[in-house]
């Protein structure tokens, strides 16, 4: 697992149902992008998370595939539905096969 | 004031740096990128939005959004990176829209694209302009 | 020399190709906490400028929408790996931050003071050496390196539950010897470009610098996460990097001079709010 990885996540705590609400996730990692020189002249090899996810009691919402152009510390904001209560799901996939995530449950009301 | 060979290079280096030159492209990948995401098949324009800085203050974090009313899956290219390709959003059954903001590394200034496959089957693109600033001090 | 230095700047600032003037916009954090980012200059700064004016106001839009919501601000993922120390036990005595400061809500306003006049010490102390001062002598652990990872996350969550309240360094009494030291060094000329802090930041502010902005250098926003190494920054590793692009040897991080350099920059943004982590290029 890459060093000093933690994921961040703001979802509102409550919707009405049917409802669109913005999700904004960060998380830390460094994104090596495998295009960079190290201190000794050799290429530093690229290690990235290279997909992410977000599902909603087991639907996804998104589903995306990252290159290393990807800023360090990566960022998604995008718009989901909540149809009913239930809990959101975030992974994120490590090149070198960590798997981080986070959840967040979401009421209605 | 002198005219010396120091100074010229002095200032020639500081006007080339100024001027921000467009990075080399990367036409052949970008092609190839967009030709595996859309099978070969035609791409028109339409229903499908890149927003992005006309100016980026800097290249290691340019905040961009893709956005469509009907986008199943939208890929994003930077065809000056050395590697063109950014991300491929795929939204699912509860995606409010179809749209996402991300920030993005570009190795100089130059065209970011975005090509959305909508619902009907069909290809859009759309693509923006971005120019790299090259920073003052740096410090 | 002097013919080479009067080429360089002739490059350097000539060659405005857009304006460079401060931004016409408002700072307020997370719709709440407003932001002073422009007020008269303290009155030591009356006879040099106006108004002093935070680094956030010569950002682009996008930089300066970043560092408006906490979440969209990078800078933050710092200030929550400082907070988790703040409540994590080290050293000898079983102590965290905690133990004796509670929660670290309680130390809201406390960086608007610093660099600060120790009478025990005898000496003025940045923000980081209280903190090493703690840990060495309260914590029995080991001190941070200064300005790298533990050290500055530290620094920035402290600034972070300050945010909003002004800058307010005390340049007199025991202190002012050292503000005096600090205010030579901004007025020295340095390096084989010969140019001292204020010949950017106080002459040549809202003009370009190759294809950037020059602010006027005030620190309230520090530490700072930087675009150009995804990181937050210390202020004396921001002069460091000034004076280096003098092409000069510079002092060290946490040495006496920066110390001192620290504390006149500080003075110099008396009254503009703590924004730290800023988010500048």
């Amino acid at each position: 697992m890459a060093s000093g990885v933690k994921p961040r996540v703001k979802v509102p705590k409550k919707a009405a149902a049917g409802d669109a609400i913005t999700i904004k996730t960060l998380i830390s990692h460094k994104m090596e992008s495998g295009q960079r020189k190290g201190d000794d002249g050799n290429p530093i090899p690229r290690s990235i998370i290279n997909r992410f996810t977000c599902d909603f009691n087991g639907e996804n919402v998104v589903d995306v595939k990252m290159e290393p152009a990807i800023s360090t510390n990566p960022y998604f904001e995008f718009e989901a539905l909540v149809p009913e209560a239930g809990e959101f799901k975030f992974t994120w996939y490590d090149d070198d096969g960590s798997i981080y995530e986070e959840t967040k449950s979401i009421a209605i009301g | 004031m002198e005219f010396t060979r120091r100074n010229a290079i002095a200032m020639g280096a500081g006007a080339l740096l100024v001027a921000g030159l467009p990075m080399r492209v990367s036409a052949a990948t970008s092609d190839e990128a967009i030709a595996a995401f859309t099978g070969g098949a035609e791409i028109g324009t339409g229903d499908i939005k890149l927003t992005a800085p006309e100016i980026a203050e800097n290249g290691n974090t340019v905040p961009i959004e893709v956005s469509s009313g009907t986008a199943v899956e939208i890929l994003v290219l930077a065809t000056g990176n050395p590697t063109p390709g950014v991300a491929t959003f795929s939204f699912g059954k509860l995606a409010a829209s179809r749209s996402a903001s991300t920030r993005i590394r570009l190795a100089g200034t130059q065209d970011v694209v975005a090509v959305a496959k909508l619902e009907d089957g069909s290809f859009v693109q759309a693509s923006s302009a971005v120019k790299v600033t090259i920073g003052g001090c740096g410090g | 020399m002097r013919k080479l230095t009067g080429a360089f700047l002739a490059t350097l600032m000539a060659t405005s190709i857009a304006s460079a003037d401060p931004v016409d916009d408002n700072l307020i954090l997370n719709e709440e906490t407003e932001i002073v980012t422009r007020t008269a200059a303290p009155a030591h700064l009356s006879d040099a400028l106006d108004e002093v004016m935070s680094g956030w106001l010569f950002r682009g839009t996008e930089t300066r929408a970043m560092q408006a919501d906490d979440f969209d601000n990078p800078g933050m993922i710092f200030v929550e790996q400082g907070q988790d120390a703040w409540n994590t036990v080290d050293g000898s005595e079983g102590k965290s931050c905690a133990s004796c400061h509670n929660d670290m809500d309680s130390m809201a306003g406390v960086k608007a003071t610093y660099p600060k006049w120790n009478d025990a010490a005898g000496e003025v102390r940045t923000l980081q050496m209280q903190v090493n001062d703690c840990r060495e002598n309260r914590m029995g652990a080991d001190p941070w390196k200064y300005d790298k990872g533990d050290a500055i996350n530290m620094e920035a969550a402290l600034s972070a539950v300050s945010r909003g309240l002004p800058v307010n360094v005390a340049i007199d009494g025991p202190a002012q010897s050292t503000w005096e030291k600090g205010k030579e060094l901004y007025y020295t000329r340095t390096g084989q470009l010969e140019l001292s802090c204020a010949n950017c930041h106080e002459d040549n502010y809202g003009n370009m610098i190759r294809a950037d902005h020059l602010s006027q250098g005030q620190i309230n926003g520090f530490p700072v996460y930087r675009l150009k190494n995804t990181k937050l920054n210390g202020a004396h590793s921001r002069f460091k990097g000034c004076i280096r692009d003098t092409r000069a040897e510079t002092y060290k991080p946490g040495s006496a001079e920066f110390v001192a350099l620290e504390l006149y920059v500080a003075s110099r943004g008396n009254g503009l709010s703590v924004e730290g982590p800023s988010i500048r290029n």
